[in-house]
């Protein structure tokens, strides 16, 4: 995983509510059984018109957001379907970090786990945030995951806290599962005890295979 | 004596391997079952491979193929596009090589992931399931953590039987009297998610409670904890009880004599205790809740089918009357109109929310006698193969093609159109399904959430409809 500390860049505002992850990745992108190529997918239907061709109203097809490394996102952005792609498109379309008031659960650790940074700021502050990065000549932010702060070209910094374990992950690019591996004997450990425990959730299938590929 | 706890704060509790830090709010959680998909999973199959890591317990895992598969009522191999059907053999490879059960679409378990795992009595009160699917909170119903996870958690839950799991807020959602005639667990919960907003839950599990909850058949519970996760809840929980039980006393996998009434004993206290903090209360009185409909994009733009498309103007804020501009304009609605006014070009019965039996004879019950208005199109999914023999042994099937809907195979279908099954742009869809998003049921496709019974009375009035105002 691409670790996060310091990135500087440009902001595009992106204010609507409930973007759902259908919007952020339609569905003829999720075909793959791998990661690639789906920067061309993010926010498809609203980037390109029927004829495929980029939509001159749309702000990341515009002269000084196309470029943007962070989304100033609207409340409760990446709902809906589980669809990591979403993410994975994000991140392929060169965005670090997103910007915003709320986001959905299953969203937010998928952003974790791929180096993306979520940050939640209070209403107040984001509104001044998105008005700022919407004015051409405000759009420019460095984020600062080790200070954890905004600095916008004018103004004061805007500090904001990420939970210590996902920043930790975070500025370190830390394998997750490697992690939880080193721990396979605790794992063993309280997996013997629950079943002990609670004998019915022995799953009822004779073990099919040894779980490595042949 | 131990301070009082939630059903959930119980589940998490039961559930944690290991804390992950200081303040214990994130935790190892270890999961006891988990059911993949064939196109979530893919990425997460390659991680292991690429790594060389092993599955830690395949037994504890089900495959079904559900979201690309074609429902056309004859049954083939042949997926309807190559991307999908290198999904479904690549996904049939994972599960060969990992040593996990398949079901396959000539399977005849098959069915959408959150149908099957249920009627196989996979899922178990008092269980921590985390699947690469949002709808995974379905599983609350049965009094078990359901949540959805990404492909890099599939990956980290398929190598260590665990995920990082940050706990929630309890919210709990007390559902006082009862539904009147007609109104059913879909209007409860589109209710509740219209009323507290799609990101209302963001945070929090919610668990439900009160009388009317009780009332709802083990189905019926599935589909309020199911859609649950529209109003942002990562979890919905309800306390098992009888009903839950016998629900589950003949599944085949759920266990046998002496084990089966251990087990019953021990679901007995799956419950929150006397004055276990919730951070949060909502109040709900059954008898106020209507026959609900969606008008715009997002779950929580719904109101009573009696009602009339809102004002944006009406809108408390300059940001939310842009949202309701841009849903109606997508939507091609005008303010002030009717609800029943609005006419449907499609009608679609089926998804992990609502395609069980009950709701298969719901729908039926409307039918009877009736046909599908000229120039709709309506179509059947029943929720899993199984559902679609009981319906048949039951005679609904011909209640359907009677009534002019098609009657088809099982899958997810419709209510995500990763499959053929698609609306055209500007096709409007009376829906049973959970998410009304631009573009979800195809680019440029409208979708109106609803009940199956309401989709019913759509289907044959050729426009939405009260189901309490059909007539004899």
């Amino acid at each position: 995983m691409q670790p996060f500390r310091r990135v500087a860049g440009i902001a595009a505002p992106f204010p609507a509510a409930n973007t759902d992850t259908d919007v952020i990745m339609p569905k003829q992108f999720l075909k793959g059984i791998d990661r690639r190529g789906l920067d061309r997918g993010v926010f498809f239907d609203l980037r390109f018109d029927e004829a495929g061709a980029p939509r001159p109203e749309f702000v990341l097809n515009q002269a000084p957001w196309a470029k943007a490394v962070f989304l100033v996102v609207g409340p409760n952005f990446g709902c809906g379907s589980s669809r990591e792609h979403a993410v994975w498109g994000l991140a392929q379309l060169g965005v670090r970090a997103l910007i915003g008031t709320s986001f959905a659960g299953i969203f937010f650790d998928n952003c974790a786990r791929n180096g993306l940074l979520a940050i939640t700021l209070p209403p107040e502050t984001h509104a001044a945030l998105l008005a700022a990065v919407s004015r051409p000549e405000g759009n420019r932010l460095i984020v600062d995951l080790e200070t954890q702060t905004i600095q916008p070209m004018a103004g004061l910094a805007i500090p904001f806290v990420v939970e210590p374990t996902r920043r930790q992950a975070l500025l370190d690019g830390l394998d997750a599962v490697g992690l939880a591996l080193e721990r396979a004997d605790e794992i063993r450990a309280f997996e013997a005890g629950h079943i002990a425990r609670s004998p019915w959730l022995e799953p009822d299938r004779a073990q099919p295979g040894s779980g490595t590929p042949a | 004596m131990d301070a009082p706890r939630t059903l959930y704060d119980k589940l998490v509790d039961s559930h944690t391997v290991a804390t992950l830090d200081a303040s214990g709010e994130t935790v190892l959680l270890y999961i006891d079952r988990s059911v993949l998909n064939e196109y979530t999973s893919p990425q997460a199959f390659t991680g292991l491979r690429e790594a060389r890591r092993t599955v830690w317990r395949p037994k504890a895992l089900l495959g079904v193929v559900d979201h690309v598969n074609s429902t056309t009522p004859h049954r083939t191999l042949q997926m309807p596009d190559p991307g999908g059907a290198e999904q479904v053999a690549y996904f049939a490879r994972n599960c060969r090589d990992f040593g996990i059960e398949l079901f396959d679409v000539l399977h005849p378990l098959q069915g959408i992931e959150h149908v099957v795992a249920p009627e196989l009595g996979f899922i178990l009160p008092g269980m921590a399931v985390a699947a690469g699917d949002s709808h995974t909170t379905t599983y609350g119903a049965l009094g078990a953590l359901g949540f959805g996870i990404g492909t890099s958690d599939i990956e980290h839950m398929l190598a260590s039987s665990t995920v990082v799991y940050r706990r929630l807020k309890p919210m709990r959602v007390e559902v006082t009297g009862r539904l009147p005639a007609g109104v059913v667990a879909k209007d409860l919960v589109m209710s509740l998610i219209g009323r507290i907003g799609a990101d209302g839950a963001t945070g929090y599990a919610i668990e439900f409670a009160g009388e009317a909850i009780s009332a709802l058949s083990v189905e019926g519970r599935m589909t309020i904890c199911n859609m649950s996760v529209e109003c942002g809840a990562r979890g919905a929980v309800i306390a098992p009880d009888a009903k839950v039980f016998d629900h589950l006393a003949a599944r085949p996998r759920a266990p046998k004599g002496e084990l089966w009434a251990r087990a019953v004993e021990a679901w007995r206290n799956l419950r929150s205790d006397d004055h276990a903090p919730f951070a949060r209360t909502v109040a709900i009185r059954a008898e106020a809740v209507e026959p609900m409909v969606t008008w715009g994009t997002s779950p929580d733009q719904a109101v009573s089918v009696a009602g009339v498309v809102p004002d944006p103007d009406r809108e408390a804020t300059p940001a939310r009357r842009r949202d309701a501009a841009r849903a109606l304009d997508y939507m091609g609605l005008a303010p002030g109109t009717p609800l029943q006014e609005v006419p449907i070009d499609r009608a679609f019965i089926g998804s992990c929310t609502n395609a069980r039996i009950e709701d298969l004879r719901q729908a039926a019950d409307v039918l009877r006698g009736r046909h599908v208005a000229t120039g709709v199109r309506a179509m059947v999914v029943p929720g899993s193969s199984a559902v679609r023999r009981q319906a048949e042994a039951e005679g609904l099937d011909r209640v359907f093609t009677a009534a002019g809907f098609e009657w088809r195979q099982s899958g997810c279908s419709l209510c995500l159109a990763m499959n053929d099954d698609v609306l055209a742009p500007g096709e409007r869809c009376a829906s049973s399904t959970n998410r009304n998003f631009e573009g979800r049921q195809g680019a440029g496709g409208r979708t109106h959430l609803m009940s199956p019974a309401m989709v019913a009375a759509a289907a044959v009035s050729g426009r939405l409809a009260d189901v309490r105002r059909l007539g004899a």
